[in-house]
Formats: C-alpha cells, sequence, structure tokens
C-alpha cells in the first residue's frame, strides 16, 4: 500500500464534497453516490488517523451520503417519477457553489485600502478642531468596548457598602440629563465617575442607552481618539424630566 | 469673488474623508439647485478621466469620493508603512452571503456554508463590515444580519443594487468550467469595466481592509 499524504483542509463537510466532486470531474447533477461516499468515508478516515478532530458536521454529512446511497440501492426507486435521493446534497452543493462565486465577485472587487485608496485625515492639526469637527457616530459595540474599559478600570475596591443601594435606570436619567444641562457635552467617562458599585455602573449604563433611545442624547466618538462623547439632543426649554417619565 | 461650483465642490471632495452625497453638498450649499450640484460633479469626474490622473472620483455609498487608481497600492501602501489587512476565506464567505441575501439570520447563513459562523459574525460587526438590523419574529427571536454603509465604501459598491449579478445555476458545468471557485484567471472582466494591474486574488485568503480609521488601525 502507498499513501500520498496531501493535507488539504477543509472548512465544512460541503467544502470537501466539492472538493472530491471537482477532483473525480464528476457532474453535479449525477454524482456517482458510491465512489463520492467511499471517499468521503476514506478521508474522515485519514483526519481520525492523523488524530484531527473530526467537526460533528462532517459525520452529519457522513450518514446523509450513507443514506442516500442505501435508497440509490432499493429497487424501484430509479424509475423516473420519484425524486432522486441525492437532491438532498445537490440542491445544498448548488448553493455552496453559487456562495463561492458571490466571494468571488467580491474578492474581485478595487477593494479600498488594497488596491485603491482615499486621503488620510489629517492629524496634526485634528486636536484643535476635534471638539467641534469631525465626529462619527458611535455603534453599539464601540460603546460595548468602552463601558468595559471603564468597568475594567473602576473595579470598585474595598469598600465597606453598609447600604444595600437601590438605583433606578429613571434617576440615573436625570442624573445624565442634569449634567448634561450645565455643559451640553461631556466625556463618556464622566457619566460613571461618581458610580462606587457595579450594580450602580451597570445602571448608569442603561439609563444612557435609554436617553440615546429616546432621542434625548446623542453620542458620538472623534475619527481619531478612542473618546466617546455624550453631547445634549435637547434644547434649554425642553422638559426634559417629562420626557424621561413618559418613557421609561 | 464668487467661486466656480465645480470647484469650490471638488474643494469639499479633496477634504472629505467620507463619502459625500450631492444631497450633503447642497446641505453645504444651499443656494445652488441639486441638478447644478449633480452636473458639476458629472463635469469633475470625466475631467479627471481626461486628465489621466493617478485618481478618480469615484461614486460609493451613494457618495462620491476622490480614490487613486488601481495599480498603485504597492508605493501607497509602502508610504503608508502597512500591509493590506486580510479577511480570510471564511469570512468573506460569509460576508458574501449576507451581501446577496440580506435580511439574513444566522441559522440560513449556517445553512449555505454548512459550519458553525458565530466567530466570523463578531469579527464582521467589530470590522464595521455588517450590522445588526433586528430580530425576527421567530421562536428565540433570532439577529437579522445585513451589510453596513463602510461595506459599500470598501468594496467599491455604489449601493447594493450594484453588487455584481450572479450567473445562472445552470451555467455551471459538470468540469467545474463554470468557474465555480475564485476565478485564477479574470473569466469575468466585462463585468466590472476597467481592471488594468489588478492582482490575482489569493485563493486561501483575500485581502481587505477599513480605511484604515477603524478601531483596528
Amino acid at each position: 500500500m502507498e499513501y500520498e499524504v496531501r493535507l488539504e483542509i477543509f472548512e465544512g463537510p460541503l467544502d470537501l464534497l466539492l472538493h472530491l466532486i471537482h477532483k473525480n470531474e464528476v457532474d453535479i447533477f449525477d454524482i456517482p453516490i458510491t465512489t463520492i461516499t467511499d471517499q468521503y468515508l476514506a478521508y474522515l478516515d485519514m483526519m481520525k488517523a492523523l488524530n484531527i478532530n473530526v467537526a460533528g458536521d462532517f459525520l452529519v454529512m457522513a450518514s446523509t451520503l450513507i443514506h442516500i446511497k442505501s435508497k440509490m440501492l432499493l429497487p424501484g426507486l430509479n424509475d423516473g417519477d420519484e425524486e432522486d435521493p441525492r437532491d438532498e446534497i445537490t440542491r445544498p452543493l448548488l448553493e455552496y457553489m453559487r456562495l463561492k462565486e458571490m466571494a468571488g465577485e467580491l474578492s474581485e472587487r478595487e477593494i479600498l485600502g488594497k488596491d485603491v485608496f482615499i486621503r488620510q485625515d489629517v492629524s496634526w492639526h485634528q486636536a484643535e478642531i476635534d471638539a467641534e469637527g469631525a465626529r462619527i457616530d458611535v455603534n453599539l459595540f464601540q460603546l460595548i468596548d468602552a463601558f468595559r474599559r471603564i468597568m475594567d478600570q473602576n473595579q470598585p475596591g474595598a469598600e465597606l457598602t453598609f447600604k444595600h443601594q437601590q438605583w433606578s435606570v429613571k434617576e440615573k436619567s436625570q442624573v445624565i440629563i442634569g449634567i448634561l444641562k450645565e455643559k451640553r457635552e461631556i466625556l463618556f467617562e464622566e457619566i460613571f465617575s461618581e458610580n462606587r458599585t457595579v450594580s450602580e455602573f451597570i445602571v448608569t449604563f442603561l439609563a444612557l442607552l435609554e436617553l440615546v433611545h429616546i432621542g434625548l442624547v446623542k453620542l458620538f466618538q472623534s475619527s481619531h481618539s478612542n473618546d466617546i462623547r455624550l453631547v445634549a439632543d435637547f434644547d434649554e426649554k425642553e422638559d426634559t424630566d417629562n420626557t424621561i417619565s413618559m418613557n421609561l | 469673488m464668487e467661486k466656480p461650483l465645480k470647484l469650490i465642490i471638488e474643494a469639499l471632495l479633496f477634504t472629505s474623508s467620507k463619502p459625500l452625497s450631492p444631497q450633503e453638498i447642497h446641505r453645504s450649499l444651499p443656494e445652488s439647485p441639486l441638478s447644478d450640484i449633480k452636473a458639476a460633479l458629472t463635469g469633475l469626474q470625466e475631467e479627471y478621466d481626461a486628465m489621466q490622473r493617478s485618481f478618480c472620483l469615484k461614486e460609493v455609498a451613494e457618495g462620491y469620493q476622490i480614490r487613486t487608481k488601481s495599480g498603485y497600492a504597492p508605493y501607497v501602501l509602502r508610504m503608508l508603512k502597512r500591509s493590506p489587512a486580510r479577511l480570510s476565506r471564511a469570512a468573506l464567505e460569509t460576508l458574501a452571503i449576507i451581501a446577496y441575501k440580506q435580511p439574513i439570520i444566522r441559522q440560513e447563513i449556517e445553512r449555505f456554508r454548512g459550519v458553525d459562523v458565530g466567530g466570523i459574525l463578531r469579527t464582521l460587526l467589530e470590522k464595521d463590515l455588517i450590522r445588526i438590523m433586528g430580530r425576527k419574529p421567530l421562536p428565540g427571536r433570532p439577529l437579522i444580519y445585513g451589510t453596513t454603509k463602510s461595506f459599500l465604501e470598501v468594496f467599491d459598491l455604489k449601493d447594493l443594487e450594484s453588487l455584481p449579478k450572479l450567473k445562472e445555476m445552470k451555467d455551471f458545468g459538470p468540469d467545474g468550467e463554470g468557474s465555480v471557485n475564485i476565478p485564477e484567471e479574470n473569466t469575468q472582466l466585462e463585468m466590472f469595466g476597467e481592471k488594468e494591474n489588478r492582482p490575482v486574488p489569493a485563493r486561501q485568503e483575500t485581502p481587505f481592509s477599513g480605511n484604515g480609521e477603524g478601531p483596528e488601525a
């Protein structure tokens, strides 16, 4: 026996199946199920022999193949009217091929940062215009990252707590709005500066999310730094208390 | 003295790091009608093309942006001291499904790829290429995914409608001649117009990058 070990890494069962179909140069609409199943199982054996963990997905496909193979052996099923048992894998394979084509189309584009470029941000005088100028909206992930940073930095220490304090999202919203009424614009960190306990951190964060949701606060991040800014999105005369109690 | 509209717009485009839509330009220049602004943009585009510079005015992400033409990447990257960030094949395939099939839930993506995509979705979210559009009223209220504006920017797309059209299923030949793999030769040149000097994409990894301002830059 001679072995030719050429390890190819397959993402998943469909990837492997497609490889076998190409290697055998067979028609995807007329898959020789016995050949393909045997080769598929041989590949799984090889993976096992090499101590590569065979993912469950591969085993499911193996049982599907064997199931199809046994159906094909039954007499009377290939008379034409019946659905071809192989459709069970042909259809997902066709979709998978289509997906590879889609990925191919995307990778063929003129990709920004790889094929084509835009002008870089002018960073040397950015600091001055920063307070006013270039601001981008913050997405939820950046916000959660920032919150995680705050939690890490301000791990409440060995402070003794005698009284269990309850914070409501509503109260914390009013605190945030109170600060914003005075300053109009503050740093994300600032709203946590008075916070002592983990639950207080969390309630403050939830309050901020609510305020953004009901449209009293806008969040921005300047394009080059990590600082997230809270900006008041109401005018001086607006009855913010009323808006909060109506919504929270 | 009043400057010509075309040159004012050129100044705005030159300064902006994001694509500018005619509407956004109009907001800065309320006295100029939208139609004049659009005409000026087309005019600029033609002028740049005629000049045969290294840059052009591209319509991406529903706006206009001055970008280098392809073929200058090695020099620019050397100056930036940066290698292009790469998107794994798995990530690219996942992104492709989302782009073409959005809005789509994770379960459907996994049915296409035949493997778990949880980790990849996270990466794509972090790179701001996909976003969560909401939840589907199904058991478990699964999240619905779609692409972002910066996806359009990165992949040089005017809007989602301008995603390259896919061939019909029946075109796939038995011998793989319908080119189901990422083509090794640029067999589909005519679909895209100019692509000179384009390096052939690697099979395993497909380079990709944000515009260099992302959190990872």
